[in-house]
């Protein structure tokens, strides 16, 4: 299925889960947080949490800022 | 033989490279005994630190823990951004090792809508319902943008954060904030990363009385001189990055402003001589010899 992940086109595994696509996109980070539509997809439902077609998810992670 | 408090330490000044977080204390004991005795509250939180520092714009993770030693911060900000776009765990390690609280913020919002889910990201990540909250209407300036802002504080506020909100220096809308339930209002001095210091330091001391939570002086800082007086006018703490990080030596300039946050907070509580148009002498004329 195609979703977009941070701005850019991606093609997943039917039933992949945020926990999978964290796990694909995030290593060497932690603290990772995760929006599905615009609203927080919450650590403990990632697991649970199945993508859709053209679900727009944003992967983020601390980084330095004033 | 007692020592006098107040005499300067000439005799360890040093040119030398910084060596870690100890220096000030090592320079002067005074004014670390003064900052230990004189600590505050932000959010049900006691700090000692009244400089609260901006982690963006240093070129690496070394200079980021040697500044923050030497500003001796408690309290830094951090953000999220796209994991491509930052650089793995480093960061969150040096944090983690130099004990410090963390603040996200919003940088980079534009709306309240998008300020709020950035701050329900932020808590997610950083497991803390504190934020800085930061919703900017122009891009030129990076002004608030007051309407989204205070609509944002009051979404927040209902939803359990701790909101550190970065305003301009309208004491109006301070008031609005404090009453919104924010647990610091954050007024620019100037605009961020302008290094313009305080432009209207009279709006600073009026907003400073016109609410009762911790004001912190956000933006604008652009060298120490500046810090001083975000403290002699009142705030109870300053926020900076810029003036430090991007500074010709960012952990000098740390260990300065660290230094003129604790020299402007004695001098507020010290008591300023009041201004005169004209002379005052102050070696007295009685006994002057007639030459």
């Amino acid at each position: 299925m195609n979703v977009t992940v941070n701005g850019s086109p991606v093609d997943l595994a039917d039933g992949a889960t945020v926990a999978d696509l964290v796990a694909q996109r995030s290593s060497g980070h932690d603290r990772v947080a995760v929006a599905c539509n615009g609203d927080v997809v919450p650590r403990s439902t990632w697991a649970a949490t199945r993508l859709s077609p053209g679900d727009a998810v944003e992967v983020l992670a601390p980084t330095a800022g004033g | 033989m007692q020592k006098d408090p107040l005499a300067p330490h000439h005799s360890q000044a040093r040119s030398g490279p910084l060596q870690g977080g100890q220096l000030t204390d090592e320079l002067v004991p005074a004014l670390a005994a003064e900052e230990a005795g004189d600590p505050f509250t932000l959010a049900g939180e006691t700090f000692t630190s009244r400089l609260v520092l901006g982690t963006g714009g240093l070129p690496s993770m070394e200079s980021l823990e040697r500044v923050v030693r030497a500003s001796g911060t408690q309290l830094v900000t951090v953000a999220l951004r796209r994991v491509e776009a930052v650089a793995g765990n480093s960061m969150m390690q040096v944090l983690d090792r130099c004990g410090v609280r963390l603040l996200p913020n919003t940088a980079g919002c534009r709306t309240a809508r998008e300020a709020v889910r950035t701050a329900e990201l932020a808590r997610e990540a950083f497991e803390t319902d504190w934020v800085k909250l930061e919703v900017i209407g122009d891009e030129q300036t990076l002004l608030p943008d007051a309407v989204e802002l205070l609509d944002a504080a009051e979404q927040l506020v209902l939803k359990g954060f701790q909101v550190f909100a970065y305003t301009t220096d309208d004491p109006v809308l301070g008031r609005r904030l404090a009453d919104a339930g924010c647990a610091a209002v954050m007024p620019l001095g100037s605009p961020i990363g302008s290094g313009l210091g305080i432009r209207n330091p009279h709006s600073i001391a009026l907003l400073r009385d016109a609410v009762s939570v911790p004001v912190v002086l956000d933006a604008g800082i652009g060298t120490a001189s500046d810090a001083a007086l975000a403290m002699e006018l009142g705030c109870d703490a300053v926020l900076l990055a810029s003036a430090v990080t991007r500074a010709r030596d960012p952990e000098r300039m740390a260990l300065a402003m660290r230094q003129a946050v604790e020299g402007g907070r004695l001098a507020r509580g010290a008591g300023r001589i009041p201004r005169r148009f004209h002379a005052q002498e102050s070696t007295a004329m009685a006994g002057r010899p007639e030459l």
